[in-house]
């Protein structure tokens, strides 16, 4: 028992929110504070005609945030040289799409192959760790990169390369796909409870429910496990 | 370009309305509790008469300023808990002795205690409806009356709400009801109990439970610069409520535990204080907010005011006067609240990413603003110790942040078109529009 401390509460009256993941202070960790206050490869102003390769954007209503992005790719090498990116969106949306552009960028640009297969958990281990409520808000980033690599491999005329990610009718009655329920998952829904209040789930087609449960533990496995 | 400020050395908090610091006269009335008068109210040697002494007296303080008998107040532990113990309570009561049915009525616009409560019970087989509110916040009257049902049991409706800070015409329903019920009692329909949670209204508004027509109503410590988890439920005589919490029969069995003598003691000195200087505070705190809301209208370009304005002619109070809920549009409100957190200046916003439930605020979408205008949406509170000088500091560097977050911002929005925004292109899920259309109406 003597190894419990008691609370020390001139330390209280300083600290800031302990990040229970990795220790740091404050919400976020220092390199995901860096980011949000200097934000890397951000555009500012709006983009000339044929600055760039592709754009794309994606966003949440549901959660808010909105993303649009810029690529500037290397014909011959397929590298990236440059990302630009711009967001309505909260602080780990701001700081995981900078890291996110710079893992991109750095050393004179990434293949796109080899970017798209870069997971959003991999930029959280960049960005040592996000609060387990933040990660809906750090996909953002990987959405909008895959959208605006389609948009480029659309504007070559690649159309074989382009990927879409066949979305799966799962609830028959009110047309609710397992990407509806990947995003209520990500948006801290953990069970069929929580998930039918998000978006009203196997209420008119209860046949579906099982099937439910099932990518409600997919999902939860692959954000949180 | 940020603004090249130093932080502030004072902590700017403009968060009054999630909870207030103690007031040192609080504090000290709280005092002799902890190491001294510690006993038990339940005791029957000196030091639980001691005990009981301070409970009953705080009592009666309370009581004088409800303008009801000392035996109609229950001590709490904060208001959620007096909220959940009016509503579940008396639906509870009523589930004894009519195994179905059951309705109660409420505001679209309550706070979580509320909401979560009727939850709960329809879970037990009650209904609920929620009546909508109009564009500032004010539960629409017509809409209310015309919801009662014959087993309609319960009336639910805040006195302020905590978000936009809009006043809720509480005398009004309260005299509406107490003529229905004459009528309903002759028909032999059951009595509609009347309810409000007045947490945040306690500091700032007139509490007389007559005048309101209330049957039950919850105020806390914490929102009055009082002791956390202190708070209590007037209940008056012959309304009867279920307990939440059974044991040794304290409270007159509805709420049992041994009390919180020090707090019981400071939240009734915190309530006194606040009902004692509150029109004085009032005047100073609505010059000030004015003078807020005048400036950022200056200042900061497309922003939209949510709930009523003082501002303009009015023959009553519409809002609390220490609040404001502005719409800062084309920015997130979580990426601005940690950038005043950096000045450390303390606020909230209504954005979904600070919500536990990832949810915009509920209140900002009832008053018929799109989801974009949640998510930008600040609530600076004010309190007995915010100053002109404080309000300038913000000044300061709120323009200059507002404007480095438009830069990185692809959304623009015009607010003159309110109904152009969420881009369409933007959706990823295809079925989420359809999802996104029912959520704003409901």
């Amino acid at each position: 028992m003597a190894s419990i401390k008691p609370i020390e509460t001139n330390k209280l009256k300083k600290a800031e929110v302990v990040n229970q993941y990795t220790g740091e202070t404050w919400v976020y960790s220092e390199t995901v504070k860096d980011h949000f206050f200097h934000p890397r490869n951000l555009l500012l102003d709006n983009p000339t005609e044929g600055q760039f390769d592709a754009e794309g954007m994606v966003g949440s209503p549901a959660c808010g945030d909105m993303m649009t992005m810029w690529l500037k790719i290397n014909p011959e090498s397929e590298q990236i040289t440059e990302m630009k990116w711009k967001t309505f969106g909260c602080g780990s949306a701001i700081a995981s799409t900078s890291m996110f552009s710079v893992m991109i960028t750095e050393n004179g640009g990434m293949h796109l192959d080899e970017a798209l297969k870069i997971k959003p958990q991999d930029v959280m281990k960049r960005l040592d760790g996000l609060p387990n409520r933040k990660i809906h808000c750090s996909v953002l980033a990987d959405k909008a990169f895959r959208k605006t690599v389609n948009e480029y491999f659309r504007n070559i005329g690649r159309h074989d390369r382009v990927t879409t990610e066949g979305s799966r009718i799962v609830d028959k009655v009110l047309n609710i796909t397992d990407k509806d329920i990947e995003e209520a998952v990500l948006e801290g829904a953990k069970d069929i409870l929580e998930v039918q209040k998000k978006l009203k789930v196997g209420v008119g087609d209860p046949e579906s429910i099982p099937e439910i449960e099932q990518l409600i533990r997919f999902y939860c496995e692959k954000y949180y496990g | 370009m940020l603004p090249q400020i130093k932080p502030s050395e004072k902590s700017i908090y403009l968060d009054h309305a999630a909870t207030t610091y103690l007031d040192p006269r609080v504090k000290e009335a709280m005092e002799p509790f902890w190491d001294d008068y510690y006993g038990n109210p339940s005791s029957l040697y000196k030091k639980g008469r001691e005990a009981l002494n301070a409970t009953s007296t705080a009592r009666k303080t309370i009581a004088e300023i409800l303008n009801c008998k000392p035996d109609e107040i229950v001590f709490t532990a904060g208001g959620s808990e007096s909220i959940n113990l009016a509503i579940l309570g008396a639906a509870r009561q009523w589930r004894l002795h009519n195994p179905t049915g059951g309705h109660i009525i409420s505001s679209a616009i309550e706070h979580h205690a509320v909401l979560h409560s009727l939850d709960a019970l329809k879970q037990e087989g009650f209904t609920t409806t929620l009546i909508d509110v109009d564009q500032d916040g004010f539960i629409k009257l017509d809409e209310l009356k015309s919801t009662i049902q014959p087993d309609t049991i319960l009336v639910s409706v805040m006195y302020a709400n905590n978000e936009i800070g809009t006043i809720e015409p509480i005398f009004e329903i309260g005299k509406w009801l107490k003529d229905l019920n004459e009528q309903r009692i002759a028909d032999k329909l059951p009595k509609i109990l009347f309810h409000t949670d007045a947490c945040q209204a306690a500091g700032a508004l007139e509490l007389d439970v007559q005048k309101l027509g209330v049957d039950m109503l919850s105020a806390n410590g914490s929102k009055i610069y009082g002791p956390k988890q202190t708070g209590f439920l007037f209940l008056r005589s012959g309304v009867r409520v279920r307990p939440l919490i059974f044991g040794g029969g304290q409270e007159k069995n509805l709420r049992s535990g041994t009390e919180n003598v020090a707090g019981i003691v400071g939240l009734a000195e915190a309530l006194r204080l606040a009902q004692l200087e509150r029109d004085v505070e009032n005047k100073r705190l609505q010059n000030l907010r004015d003078y807020f809301m005048n400036e950022i209208e200056s200042k900061v370009p497309k922003i939209v005011f949510n709930g009523p304005d003082e501002r303009k002619p009015h023959d009553k109070m519409l809002r609390l006067p220490n609040n404001i809920n502005v719409s800062i549009l084309d920015i997130e409100g979580e990426a601005l609240l940690l950038y005043l957190d950096s000045y450390n200046i303390a606020m909230s916003t209504g954005s979904a990413c600070t919500s536990t439930s990832l949810d915009p605020s509920h209140v900002i979408l009832a008053i018929g603003r799109p989801y974009e205008y949640a998510h930008g949406s600040m609530r600076f509170t004010l309190g007995k110790q915010t100053t002109k000088d404080d309000i300038d500091y913000v000044m300061t560097v709120l323009p200059g942040i507002v404007e480095e977050l438009r830069r990185i911002s692809p959304v623009n929005l015009n607010p003159e078109q309110p109904e152009q925004v969420s881009l369409e292109k933007a959706f990823v899920g295809q079925n989420m529009d359809k999802f996104r259309n029912q959520k704003i109406k409901s």
